[in-house]
């Protein structure tokens, strides 16, 4: 799972208010060249919540992304090289992803979070 | 400009629909018009294609797999003479740099309805020569151009082609050829990980072309299975998203023949193709997604579950009050999951893309129909998106599968009590539940399900009578 994915992901138990973000608790992460695409990277900024990206990257020995992002930060090359590492080539192989209100923990195996909701959280 | 846009002669229903999408998602979509081929059959290979540019041809057809070729027509007639003789009467200015001596060309010989006999096919080319003043150096293996003398043949076996394609013959010079590459290089049969729901590679393509899939966008498939259509994706250069119910498949996989251990990231290993951003395992009908995450997928593709009863799983158990679970027994407990009939499944498909997809993005799944009650009103609608294609896949006599493409016109109105999806297939729900029961007696009746349809082809049925004979299986 890489980060991209975790920004978009929320616990959604029943009756839990605040799910998101979902605290990373990794035990093994690896890390995977990806195709650099800066367009696609300034498409989906808008999209990710960002302090949550930073917090998630920091999470996985990631710090140096900034907290604010003005639209000349989107154009320069050494902060869109940062900000496509931290998305795109971070893997959360094995771990849990945490619900920050009920603790309810959603594990990662194999690359794969299991989010699916028991009988009686739905 | 006008251009032969000669077609395959499979999935009939797809082929225009395929070109018009792969327009669109090349800027050129507004654009297009097709004439209807010699013969006036829509069935027929030879349509006519007005596009703004040659460059826009090469793009579409460097993407389709059901285009053979896109060509400037220098002639076309009813016997080889007419051809020859309108080829003379074709502008000049738009030949001469062709017969240059600079030029290195190669003449190709097509047939459809009837192979042409190498002997007949060089006294074609002799002909040629002799009415066409090519100057310029024939080279078979790399020319820089090519141009193509087709025949349309009436076949000598009764098929009823000759009903839909009267005989021609026509000479062009070749713009664009389509790319069925895809179809060997990621066949099913030697992939590592399939399952009995994995989608044909050459649909698979379609699909993709469908929604303009290609580098930069987000693609997702809420019914992953093996990841097949996404692999046709990552082939385009998407970006892919997969999610699944069942875990099993998505995280395990299974030991192969050879003992090794296959799953679906395996499968894009195998071709060298970018991995899903993400895998997950969710259920659809409850998605994970947080609030406020709105329009960030370019693409939606899949094969939603068809049964009713027996068809796909949503979370939550049976019961309506479900038992607690003991706190020591959290952990490892795999959840209960309750019935997913189509109808629901659609609705939720339907509202999700209304709310996930950027504006103009688009939605492509599989939607089962039983032919003899089959009427416009079963194909789901939703006041956000546009239907843009409905093209069939005929399976049986009874049932067939549709093709369904929208696109997300406008932001989802969060104002509006109106902007919910309308699922209204009582009909086909009801031909699905018979379905469900028929299988019950699988063992007793010789009756395949339309599950077994869509998975295991029987590749010598007869097909229905109430198609034409020259629509067999896979056309």
């Amino acid at each position: 799972m890489r980060l991209l994915t975790h920004n978009m992901l929320a616990s959604n138990v029943k009756g839990v208010k605040n799910g998101y973000p979902l605290r990373i608790e990794a035990t093994t992460v690896e890390t995977k060249t990806a195709d650099f695409n800066p367009e696609f990277l300034k498409r989906m900024f808008p999209k990710l919540e960002w302090k949550a990206f930073c917090e998630a990257s920091a999470a996985l020995g990631e710090k140096g992304l900034p907290a604010q992002v003005s639209p000349e930060t989107l154009e320069d090359e050494e902060f869109l090289k940062a900000f496509h590492h931290s998305l795109l080539e971070l893997h959360v192989e094995e771990g849990a992803l945490i619900c920050p209100e009920t603790g309810r923990k959603f594990p990662v195996n194999k690359g794969i979070p299991n989010m699916l909701l028991n009988e009686d959280e739905c | 400009m006008w251009y032969l846009c000669y077609f395959m002669h499979r999935h009939l229903g797809f082929r225009r629909e395929e070109v018009q999408a792969l327009a669109d998602a090349f800027g050129c979509g507004s654009e297009l018009e097709w004439g209807l081929p010699h013969g006036g059959s829509p069935d027929s290979p030879f349509w006519y294609i007005n596009l703004p540019s040659e460059e826009h041809a090469r793009q579409i057809a460097s993407r389709s797999c059901l285009v053979k070729g896109i060509y400037e027509v220098w002639g076309e007639g009813a016997t080889l003479d007419e051809m020859l003789t309108a080829c003379q009467s074709f502008p000049l200015e738009q030949k001469t740099k062709y017969f240059a001596p600079e030029i290195v060309f190669k003449i190709c010989i097509e047939s459809f309805g009837m192979k042409i006999p190498q002997k007949t096919q060089m006294e074609y080319i002799r002909k040629l020569d002799a009415k066409l003043p090519f100057e310029g150096k024939v080279d078979l293996k790399a020319p820089d151009h090519r141009f193509w003398l087709i025949q349309a043949v009436d076949p000598v076996k009764n098929c009823n082609v000759s009903a839909i394609v009267p005989p021609r013959w026509y000479f062009g010079r070749e713009i664009a050829t389509g790319d069925r590459s895809p179809m060997p290089n990621f066949e099913l049969s030697n992939r590592r990980y399939i399952g009995p729901t994995s989608m044909d590679v050459e649909l698979a393509v379609i699909m993709c072309n469908m929604v303009g899939a290609r580098r930069g966008r987000v693609v997702y498939d809420p019914f992953t299975g093996t990841g097949s259509i996404l692999v046709a994706a990552a082939h385009f250069q998407a970006t892919t998203l997969g999610s699944d119910i069942d875990i099993r498949v998505l995280r395990d996989g299974k030991t192969n023949k050879a003992g090794e251990q296959v799953d679906v990231w395996g499968n894009f290993n195998q071709y060298g193709l970018e991995a899903p951003v993400g895998l997950l395992r969710f259920d659809a009908h409850r998605p994970p997604f947080r609030a406020g995450l709105e329009e960030f997928l370019d693409a939606i593709v899949c094969d939603p579950p068809y049964g009713v009863r027996a068809g796909g799983r949503k979370s939550g158990g049976r019961k309506a009050v479900p038992t607690p679970i003991p706190d020591g027994l959290r952990e490892g407990h795999i959840p209960s999951t309750a019935p997913y009939g189509l109808p629901e499944c659609l609705y939720d498909l339907l509202h999700f893309a209304s709310l996930h997809l950027r504006v103009q993005g688009r939605l492509c799944f599989w939607l089962p129909c039983a032919t003899e009650v089959y009427t416009e009103t079963d194909i789901p609608s939703h006041p956000a998106l546009r239907l843009c294609a409905n093209s069939e896949q005929i399976l049986t006599r009874r049932w067939s599968r549709r093709l369904i493409t929208m696109e997300k016109l406008r932001p989802f109105d969060h104002s509006s009590p109106h902007e919910v999806p309308t699922i209204d297939c009582p009909a086909l729900v009801a031909a699905l539940e018979g379905e469900q029961e028929n299988r019950h007696d699988q063992k007793a009746s010789n009756e395949r399900s339309l599950r077994d349809h869509v998975m295991k082809p029987d590749r010598e049925a007869k097909p229905a009578k109430k198609i034409p004979m020259y629509r067999s299986k896979n056309v």
